[in-house]
Order: structure tokens, then C-alpha cells, then sequence
């Protein structure tokens, strides 16, 4: 078997390492991940294939995530290597006929081009600060082939593990790789790993936490979507370091597409013997099976997580018992999330100081972040810890959209907090996001320009909250609904400080009394908007405004004189009749009729409506 | 096993305890009381409320002390500023989700959250906002959910499920959302729930209430239109003076009865008669059963809660099911059959109400095959609790009354007759009927101590007659689902088992009186009332059923041979296999 790897690998590496510049082979990379499928990727692959069809050695390819989300449907012609963006089928066509057929780069809907010319695509600023360790296959291997996986070295990790390396020593490598967990609390993989296996129990399993639920999150659905082998290996050499012979996957039955890759993958590596019983010839056997959450945002914590596992209503309990003693099934569990997973084959290929030498000094490695907000390279990027904010936003991210300034972004999702554009120089890792008042989290990255309400933003993700709480413990259950509904009032206008100084103290004992995770950071947002944008909360209060112009009840819409020139769109437009005036001299709005609806806003042709 | 102990400091006060206790535990032993809403000893430890969250030095959160193991050298504080403020804030929420209706709540006064909120100086309107919708589900005829006074404590939801295994209740949505009720929302009326009320005496608050028929006793008793009889089970004389003024487990049988009479009731008669009149029947069957060498096991049938579990969920032991009315129902048919017919008057002109320790004896009075007289044998069902407010109301100074004897025929019981009240008391009174029948002896060592205690499941064999007797004494639905599932897999055989749906028999049925779970967690409730019951035992004369002279009586006079023709059509019933989908 140990040699069917290698046969594997030799057979189809030739193929997978030339989807490079200047590669051998003309291969056209049509990305498939979920995006891009939800927005008809598949219809041009279809469509590459149909103008393809009669000519030899063109190989079409459906890899996952390229990463740059805000480009897709998206495409990678190679051995040139140029970057097709935003593609629809008309442009499929101009694409086959001047690239395909006529050798010449189609630079209208190239996104690599620099002074009218095609430069290496990984140069481009969207790419040149990333580093991809959890994604080195996505956007480039066929996550459905098994073969191209291997063939990038897939389950080499496995073979070493298993035949040369003991349980300890597996786990000494992840503890010495300064590995931290990827899916929120940055705990040490390789301390886990190790109280797991330190548990005497002949039955253990292991779980991987694929119930990705951020609002705005994708990271673990593109590796699952892009290179679901590395999960299904990583959880095989966990399952032989902690004594493991079963593994669950935790995945949200939202994710259909990574769900079929999962299967696919679990499917191809059963039969290959990298998962069953004597996996490459050894004594060790290991299994893997799905289960799906019903979209609960509670699941992704873990004891809630294996509560639903165990066909329960996923609510959390409290630990101790922590799962490395009493977890799955009452039996000691070893849980970690898809991209910490996603990291271990590499680390075990490369080595602990390899990686050790990646990121910061107590965040080793990179991680995946979804960037997405008010940013123009909306998409999906893995970084070393430490990249600034600053490189973040303005080289990877390309930016603000129509010129507008930058303002915060949130990480860490609902459990997390915003940094400022002050913070733009503070470098990104476990440590020092928690000391800026927000976290790591699983990595979602949302950005947000001067016209975005930090109450409304606190308001948002509280709102998530009630929404996700189990309604287990009073403080979650209670409190987030009755914090919501402060800051409802504030943004209504009907805030007082006295009402504030409550909403703090409020916030102050979900976090110390709540039962899980989710309910003790709930309150996250909005302390890290209040420390960050006092003003903010001031001014809906005490001037009853909003400075953003969001919230709508303290919208105030008023016809600015100098500009109307009294043409009486807006009054003929108004559905609550609110504006009077004499054709051809300046209107006015009676502001007790107004319901801020906007039409005025919207209508007005000579930008003479103005909101605040 | 010898465990270590471990000692650690609760608020100053050094304490042993052994490993694996919980925090709670240690306060417990140190005297040191926290309040807890949620916890339920060995049933609901969830650690939901956040009431019992204590500090601990060198912990950074504050920590769940019912859940927290106790360690070595911990230092814990329970009533720091910390804390309390902590606790505050979370009754104050609690509160602000609460239908405040305190003064016309049938729980107030006895409500744990009323209690804490005043104890924490609580402002009920600190938090103002909207408040889980209020749903109210009153199709059950035993009992009415009222979620607007819920908490989430969930402890109606372990019961439910981890003591009786019936899991007719959870937790349907999610956050402020959240409501307790049956899956699909079904009304539990129409639901595989028992009736066991052992939801009702564990919740906190108003949630869970009697449905009642106290104003259609309180009509008759104002009209007086017709004879007003009433009588009561076994261990309600242990239990109903509990919140008047009584310990927990003393008999106040003499008081009650004076009680009775006060209010207005012309016979007040006692149950434990029917008691020893179920012995004789019961008795009659399981020796003719023996005779016929009929497969399995006799099951009691006094319990309705556990009659309608057979129903739902092992509807092939029906026929093993004991076809003798309960109690309370052979109390009823004699009152409307016999006793009539001794008042020269029609059935129908007849009042019966029968108090019981037990919600599920108001949907049993409704079952078909309960009307021995063409009339309903019994007219309405009053949960000792109900008597006790009854007694209240009418402004009885109960603990100063004279005691007074219950009246003839139908009050004159056994020892045997009384024990029915406690888990293992209806198969003491067989086996001592039995025995001295079947061996026809007038045996003296009647104390059964086997089957007495507290334990879910008992088990004897007994030599009666020369024949091997394999009994079982099983309370609480999810010992007994236990059993069943051993007796359908072959692994036990029995020949008679009585089975109590409430854990620890009636003395600690649905219908009784409500303490909080401080004194729950701590004290043995069930223990101590059928203590009383036991005591009462062995004061009496007779002690055997067959002894009782009102019923040498009745049977010469008026039934015939127990299990004969007169006495199966009035004390028999039948059941409905009821575990088929509608």
C-alpha cells in the first residue's frame, strides 16, 4: 500500500504541478467553490468544456476557493497563468477565441494585468502578503480526486505518522509547532491532543467542528469545498495519537456542497484503505461519519456540539467535565475545528520549526480570514499571524469601495469585537486582538466604511444573538433580549444615560454569569463599540442623531434650499404627502409627517434632499 | 469503595467532603445555604439558572456550585458583593420575563422565585421589556401549564423524563423563545403523559397548577342539595397539615377529620376501607390466577399513573394488569351501591369527593367503567393540597382543633389499609392476607420490612403455602419501564409486583403538598410521611384487611364472596390499549 501512494502520486503529480506559469499543459481552472457556484461557475465550466471539446490536451479543471470572492465566477487559464474575472458565458466565448484559439490574453477581463500586461498572478497585491498553508490545495487540486491530493503529497503525512512515528511523538510535533486552535479560543492543539490521549478509556473519539456560523464566516466551507482530504488525514493521525478509532464530522446541513466533497472524499479514502480497519497495512483502524447541525448557532460549541451529535437538543452543559475526559457519548473527546485540522498533514510533513518559524511569537502558523464588509476584494485569505490590519484592508483587501474611510472592522463574529482605523498598525493574532477588546475568532473579517451606525453594528450582532441563544441559561436567554432591547431604544432615540449606565452593568453580568462561550462573550460587540465609539451612543442619546445616517428613526430628511429648484418630484413622490411647497420655488418637509422612508432622498435629482 | 475526602474552606468554615462532591455539596455539609432554582438532586444538575454561583479564589469567572466538583484547598465565598449582585441581576431578568399575577397565584407564598426575589431586595420592573409569549395549555384534566410563569428551570422536564421515563415534555425553540411543552406543540391532554404530577410538585413557580374542582365542592357544599360524602387516601393524613401548621409527616387524621366535618361534609369516610376491600379483591384474583398457573406476573392496580403507562407504552402486560379498581374508585362504587342503599337514597343524590395525594386520580375518576351505580362513582377529586387551601379558606384554626373519629361503616380500616400509602404498602397488605389465607394461619410476624424502604426496586421471594413467591416493589415509572423491559426480555420473572408511578410510592405523589427543592434536595419528604404512615400501622388494632370488621361485614352482607359475581361487576374494571397512533 505504502508504495500504491507513491504510484499514485508519481501518476498524477506531473499533471498537478504544472497549473503554473509557464507550466506544460493548457489547463483552464474554473473555480467551483460556493460562491462562485452560487453564482454559475459551473455553467462555464460547462461552457469551457463544450468550446473545448474537439481540441487534445486541454485539461478543465473544477478546484475550489480561488480566494477572491468578489471576482467571481472566476477562471485560471494556464500555462499562462492569467486570472479571468467576473466571467459570464459571453465572455467565456471571447475568452476561448482570443486566448484559447488566438494566444492572446483577453486583458478586458484579466484581473493580472499590470501597464497593459499579463505579471504573475500571485505578485498581485490581493496575493502577494498571503501565504497559503491551510489552502495550498484550494484553488488548485480537484477537490473531488483523491489522486491530485496525493499527488500533492496528500496522506504522506498519514504514511509517516503511522510507520514511523509513536502517539507521543506525534503529539510533541503539534505541541511544538505552538499550533493553536483556529476556532476561536486559540487553546494549544498539542495540549488538547495530549489530555485526550492522557484519558484511560478504551473507547475515545474524535470530532471535528465543521458548524462554521459567524455571520459572514466561509473559511471552513471553502477547505472543506477545496481540500476536504486534509481534514478526513488530520483527523486519522489525531485518532492514532489519542488512541481514537472513530471520528465525527459536525457540518451544517447548509452546506451542501461541502457536505458532498466531505462524502466524497470519506468514500475515496475508504477505499484507498486510508480509513477502515488497518489503514497502509497497520493494526490501526479508524472511521470517519458525518453528522449534520440543523443550523443552531450554539452547536459550534463544543458540548453543545456533541449533544447534538448524541441526537440531543443542542444545548450547551458545563464543564468540567471538559470533553478530553468525559465528552462524545460520555467518553473522552478530542474536538478541534476544520482549519486547525487543515494545518496538521503540513506540519507533519514540514516540521514543528517550520512552522514554529511562521507568525508571531505565541501565534505560530497563518490564518484563514473571510474578508468581507465594505472592502473590495471581498474573499477568502490565509496570512501569517502578525500581517497588520493596515496590510488587511488597504493591500489585501484593495481598500473601501466609492472612496469612502475606512472605519472598524469586527472579528470574532457575535463573540468578537471592532477595531478601529486607529488600530490599523496593530499586527493580528490571538494576544493582541483580545488586549484591543475583541478576538480571533474563527476568522470572519468584516469591514466597515464611515457610513456604517456602530449602535446599529452592536444592535446587529446582539440581534444574532438572541436569535442563536439556546435560551439554557437565564443571563443569555433573558439578558441578551432585554440588552437588544436597550440598544433598540437607543437607536430609536428613546435612549437616556441613566438607561446606559444599566446597559453597561447588563452587559457586564451575561459575560460573568452566562452558562457557555456564547453567552459570556455575547455582549462583546457591544462593549467594543461603546469603548471605541462613545460618541456614537452619546449622540443617539443626547442629540437624538444618528452620525451614520442609519438608524432610521433618527433619520431627519431636509430639502436643502440653495439646491431645489421646486420641480415637486419629491412631494408627487411622497406616500405620506410630507412635502409642500409652490412649483419652481424651494419645497419644505414637515418633518411630523415624514415616515424617513428616503423616497425624497432617492427621487431628487439635484441632490437637494439631504439625511442626517 | 473508601473514597478520599478532601477538605476546603466555605465562607471561613472548613469542611470535609468526600472527592467527587460538588461545591453545593460542601456548602451543604458546611451549613452554608445557596440558593438554587434549577437543581434538582441526582435529576436536573444543568447548571441553567445561575442562581448557586459562588467564587472560588484563583478562578477567574464565578462557578455553578451545583455542578462544580469540589476540590482540595478550594476557597470558596458564597456571599460576596460579586455574587449577590450577580444573582440580583439574574432575578431581576427572570422577573422581567415573569406574569407578575403573584397576588392571585396559586403558588404564591410557596413560589421559590417569590421567595429569592424578596430575599435579594429584587425590583420586579428593573428590566422593562417584552415578555415570552404566554401559553396556556389546559387540556390535560389533571393539570394546567401556564408558561407566562415558567422559568426554564427545566425541572419539570428531567422529572419528566429521568425519573419517569415518560419524556412527554421538553424544550421546543430556542432563547427568549424557549417554552416547555410537548413536541409539534400537542396538547398534553392528548399526549402519552401519565398524569404522575411529578412536574407539578418539582416546579418553582405557578407554572404547573392543579386543574381544580375545589369551586364545585366549595358550590356543593354552600347548596347542601345532596349527601356530601368524602374520604381520603391513605397518606393524605401525613401530608395535609404540612402548610397548616403540622412537620412533614405528622398524622393529623383526627384534626382532618374535624376539618371535614366543618366544612360541611355529612360522612366522612376513609379510603384506606377501600384499601383493605382492594386487598380482598387483589388478593382473590392473584390466588385464583396462581391456581390457573397464568403466565407472568399480577400487576397492582391502584395506581393510575402507572396503569396509563401500560397503556401507552407496554400495552401487552394489560392482561397481567390486576382488573381491580383503585382505591378510591371501590370507595366510590360502595358509597353509591351499598351505602345508598343503606340511606334508602338514589346513587345520583350523592356528592362524593375523594382527596387524594394524586393529580392523576382526577382523569381516573373519568375513565370508562367507573360508574358502578350507572352514576359516576366518584363526583370530584381534591388533591391534598386543595384541601389543605379549602381548609384555609373557610378560616379552620386547624392545628387547634379537637380530633374526632372518621364515621362508620365506611370508615373503619386496617393497619394493612393505611400502609397503601407508601411504596411497598399495598404488597405488605396482600402478603399478609395472603398468607394467613393461603396457609390458613393467623400469623403474627406480619412486618414485611423487605419491601418497605425508600429503594425504586425491591425484590423477594417469599415461601407462602409451600409455593415459591417471586414479588417485586417497584416506584418511580422509570424503575418500573426498567422492570418491564426485564420481564419482556426474560431475564426477571415475577409472580406479583406492585408498581407506584411517583418515586417513594403516594406519600410523595403529585398531588401533595409543595416544598422547595432546598428541602426536597435534602430531606427524604417520602421517608418521613410514610414513617407516619407505618406508625399509624402499628397503632392499629387490626392490621390485616381481612381482619377489618366493616368489611366481614360488607362482604356477608352485601358483596358475596370477594371476587364473586356482585363483587366483580361493582369493583372490576377494564382498560384500553392506548398505545395506538390516532
Amino acid at each position: 500500500m505504502q508504495n500504491k501512494l507513491q504510484e499514485i502520486k508519481d501518476k498524477f503529480y506531473d499533471i498537478v504541478v504544472n497549473r503554473v506559469a509557464g507550466g506544460k499543459y493548457r489547463q483552464i481552472l474554473v473555480c467551483g467553490g460556493s460562491g462562485c457556484t452560487s453564482n454559475h461557475s459551473k455553467e462555464i465550466r460547462d461552457k469551457f468544456a463544450e468550446l473545448c471539446k474537439d481540441q487534445k490536451d486541454i485539461h478543465i479543471v473544477s478546484p475550489g476557493c480561488f480566494g477572491l470572492c468578489a471576482m467571481g465566477p472566476s477562471a485560471i487559464i494556464f500555462p499562462e497563468g492569467a486570472f479571468y474575472r467576473n466571467l459570464t458565458i459571453e465572455k467565456v466565448e471571447n475568452i476561448y477565441k482570443t486566448h484559447i484559439l488566438n494566444g492572446q490574453i483577453d486583458i478586458d477581463n484579466c484581473y493580472n494585468i499590470k501597464d497593459g500586461k499579463l505579471v504573475d498572478l500571485y505578485e498581485m497585491p490581493f496575493f502577494k502578503k498571503q501565504l497559503r498553508v491551510v489552502l495550498h490545495n484550494c484553488g488548485l487540486t480537484a477537490p473531488n480526486k483523491i489522486e491530485e491530493y496525493i499527488a500533492r503529497d496528500g496522506y504522506f503525512a498519514l504514511q509517516k505518522v503511522l510507520l514511523q512515528m509513536t502517539p507521543d511523538e506525534v503529539i510533541d510535533e503539534i505541541k511544538k509547532s505552538g499550533l493553536r486552535g483556529r476556532g476561536g479560543g486559540g487553546f494549544p492543539t498539542g495540549k488538547k491532543w495530549e489530555l485526550a490521549k492522557l484519558s484511560k478509556e478504551s473507547t475515545k473519539f474524535v470530532c471535528c467542528n465543521a458548524d462554521e456560523g459567524d455571520p459572514g464566516a466561509f473559511m471552513d466551507r471553502a477547505i472543506l469545498e477545496s481540500d476536504p482530504h486534509s481534514v478526513v488525514e488530520a483527523m486519522i493521525i489525531a485518532g492514532y495519537a489519542i488512541g481514537a478509532s472513530q471520528g465525527y464530522v459536525y457540518l451544517r446541513a447548509e452546506y451542501p456542497l461541502a457536505i458532498e466533497c466531505l462524502n466524497t472524499a470519506i468514500k475515496q479514502a475508504r477505499e484507498l484503505n486510508l480509513l477502515g480497519k488497518n489503514i497502509l497495512g497497520t493494526k490501526f483502524d479508524f472511521d470517519i461519519e458525518l453528522r449534520f447541525g440543523a443550523g443552531a448557532f450554539v452547536c459550534g460549541e463544543e458540548t453543545a456540539l456533541m449533544a447534538s451529535i448524541e441526537g440531543k437538543r443542542g444545548e450547551p452543559h458545563p464543564r468540567p467535565p471538559y470533553p478530553a475526559v468525559k465528552g462524545l457519548f460520555e467518553k473522552p473527546t478530542l474536538l478541534n475545528n476544520v482549519e486547525t485540522y487543515a494545518n496538521i498533514a503540513q506540519i507533519i510533513l514540514k516540521g514543528a520549526d517550520w512552522f514554529a518559524k511562521i507568525g508571531t511569537e505565541k501565534s505560530k502558523g497563518t490564518k484563514v480570514f473571510s474578508l468581507g464588509g465594505k472592502i473590495n476584494n471581498t474573499g477568502l485569505v490565509e496570512v501569517p499571524m502578525g500581517i497588520t490590519l493596515k496590510e488587511m484592508i488597504y493591500e489585501i483587501g484593495g481598500g473601501i469601495p466609492n472612496g469612502k474611510k475606512f472605519k472598524a472592522v469586527q472579528t470574532g463574529g457575535p463573540s468578537g469585537g471592532c477595531l478601529t482605523a486607529e488600530k490599523e498598525n496593530v499586527e493580528i493574532d490571538y494576544d493582541n486582538l483580545i488586549a484591543q477588546g475583541s478576538m480571533m475568532g474563527s476568522g470572519g473579517m468584516i469591514v466597515m466604511d464611515e457610513d456604517t451606525c456602530m449602535v446599529d453594528i452592536a444592535k446587529f450582532f446582539l440581534k444574532f444573538i438572541v436569535e442563536e441563544s439556546c435560551g439554557k441559561c437565564t443571563p443569555c436567554r433573558v439578558g441578551n433580549k432585554r440588552l437588544l432591547e436597550m440598544l433598540d431604544r437607543i437607536t430609536k432615540g428613546e435612549g437616556t444615560m441613566e438607561e446606559l449606565e444599566k446597559l453597561k452593568e447588563l452587559c457586564y453580568q451575561i459575560k460573568q454569569n452566562s452558562l457557555c462561550g456564547l453567552g459570556q462573550s455575547s455582549p462583546n460587540p457591544t462593549l467594543s463599540t461603546l469603548n471605541n465609539f462613545y460618541d456614537e451612543y452619546l449622540a443617539h442619546i443626547k442629540d437624538k442623531t444618528c452620525p451614520a445616517g442609519v438608524c432610521e428613526s433618527l433619520k431627519k430628511y431636509k430639502i436643502d434650499k440653495s439646491k431645489c429648484i421646486g420641480c415637486s418630484l419629491c412631494a408627487r413622490n411622497c406616500p405620506a404627502n410630507a412635502i409642500y411647497g409652490v412649483v419652481k420655488s424651494p419645497f419644505e418637509i414637515d418633518q411630523q409627517k415624514c415616515i424617513k422612508c428616503g423616497l425624497c432622498f432617492k427621487n431628487c435629482k439635484f441632490n437637494a434632499v439631504t439625511k442626517g | 469503595m473508601v473514597k478520599n475526602m478532601i477538605t476546603l474552606t466555605i465562607d471561613g468554615i472548613k469542611v470535609e467532603v468526600e472527592e467527587g462532591s460538588t461545591i453545593l455539596q460542601a456548602c451543604n455539609k458546611a451549613n452554608v445555604k445557596v440558593p438554587t432554582l434549577c437543581f434538582l438532586k441526582e435529576i436536573n444538575e444543568i447548571g441553567a439558572c445561575r442562581m448557586c454561583l459562588v467564587e472560588v479564589e484563583g478562578i477567574k469567572n464565578l462557578v455553578t456550585s451545583c455542578v462544580y466538583p469540589a476540590s482540595d484547598g478550594m476557597v470558596v465565598h458564597t456571599n460576596t458583593q460579586r455574587v449577590r449582585k450577580s444573582r440580583k441581576c439574574t432575578l431581576e431578568l427572570l422577573l422581567s420575563d415573569h406574569n407578575q399575577d403573584c397576588l392571585s397565584c396559586t403558588r404564591s407564598l410557596n413560589c421559590e422565585l417569590q421567595a429569592l426575589a424578596k430575599e435579594y431586595d429584587c425590583d420586579a420592573n428593573y428590566y422593562k421589556g417584552e415578555k415570552s409569549k404566554s401559553i396556556v395549555d389546559d387540556s390535560s384534566e389533571c393539570f394546567i401549564r401556564d408558561n407566562s410563569k415558567c422559568i426554564k428551570c427545566q425541572r419539570c422536564v428531567a422529572v419528566c423524563s429521568a425519573r419517569q421515563s415518560v419524556n412527554v415534555i421538553g424544550v421546543n425553540k430556542r432563547g427568549f423563545n424557549s417554552y416547555v411543552g410537548c413536541a409539534y406543540d400537542n396538547p398534553i391532554g392528548k399526549s402519552t403523559c401519565v398524569n404522575c404530577g411529578q412536574c407539578v410538585i418539582n416546579c418553582p413557580t405557578g407554572a404547573l397548577k392543579d386543574k381544580s374542582q375545589k369551586p364545585q365542592v366549595e358550590e356543593q357544599l354552600s347548596n347542601k342539595t345532596k349527601r356530601l360524602v368524602v374520604a381520603m387516601a391513605p397518606s393524605v393524613r401525613v401530608a395535609v397539615g404540612e402548610v397548616l401548621g403540622s412537620q412533614i409527616g405528622e398524622n393529623v387524621e383526627g384534626k382532618m377529620v374535624t376539618a371535614l366535618k366543618k366544612l360541611g361534609f355529612d360522612d366522612v369516610f376513609d379510603i384506606d376501607f377501600a384499601a383493605d376491600l382492594t386487598i380482598m379483591e387483589e388478593g382473590t384474583e392473584f390466588i385464583n390466577r396462581l391456581n390457573e398457573n397464568k403466565k407472568g406476573p399480577m400487576f397492582t392496580s391502584c395506581c393510575p399513573g402507572w396503569i396509563k403507562f401500560v397503556e401507552h407504552f407496554y400495552p401487552e402486560f394489560i392482561p397481567n394488569l390486576s382488573t381491580c379498581k383503585s382505591p378510591q374508585q371501590m370507595m366510590g362504587a360502595t358509597i353509591k351501591t351499598y351505602y345508598a342503599e343503606k340511606l334508602g337514597i338514589k346513587p345520583e343524590d350523592i356528592y362524593f369527593v375523594s382527596i387524594m395525594p394524586c393529580i392523576a386520580k382526577k382523569f381516573e375518576r373519568l375513565r370508562e367503567n367507573q360508574n358502578a351505580a350507572g352514576v359516576a362513582d366518584v363526583d370530584a377529586v381534591l388533591t391534598t393540597r386543595e384541601l389543605s387551601e379549602l381548609i384555609k379558606s373557610y378560616g379552620i384554626d386547624f392545628m387547634n382543633l379537637e380530633e374526632s373519629e372518621f364515621d362508620k361503616p365506611l370508615g373503619i380500616s386496617s393497619g394493612s389499609g393505611v400502609i397503601f400509602g407508601a411504596t411497598g404498602g399495598v404488597m405488605e397488605a396482600a402478603l399478609r392476607t395472603l398468607k394467613d389465607t393461603l396457609e390458613n394461619k393467623e400469623l403474627e410476624d406480619i412486618d414485611y420490612l423487605l419491601v418497605r424502604g425508600l429503594k425504586g426496586t425491591k425484590e423477594a421471594n417469599l415461601s407462602i403455602a409451600g409455593k415459591e413467591i417471586k414479588i417485586a416493589v417497584v416506584s418511580g415509572l422509570k424503575n418500573a419501564r426498567t422492570l418491564l423491559d426485564k420481564i419482556k426480555s426474560g431475564e426477571k420473572q415475577y409472580d406479583f409486583v406492585e408498581v407506584m408511578a411517583c418515586p417513594g410510592g403516594c406519600a410523595n405523589g403529585g398531588g401533595m403538598p409543595i416544598h422547595p427543592s432546598y428541602i426536597t434536595n435534602n430531606k427524604q419528604i417520602a421517608g418521613l410521611r410514610a414513617k407516619g404512615l407505618y406508625d399509624s400501622d402499628l397503632k392499629n388494632k387490626t392490621r390485616k384487611s381481612h381482619k377489618n370488621p366493616a368489611i366481614v361485614d360488607i362482604y356477608k352482607n352485601y358483596f358475596g364472596a370477594p371476587g364473586g359475581e356482585k363483587a366483580h361487576k361493582l369493583l372490576h374494571t377494564t382498560y384500553v390499549d392506548r398505545s395506538k397512533k390516532n
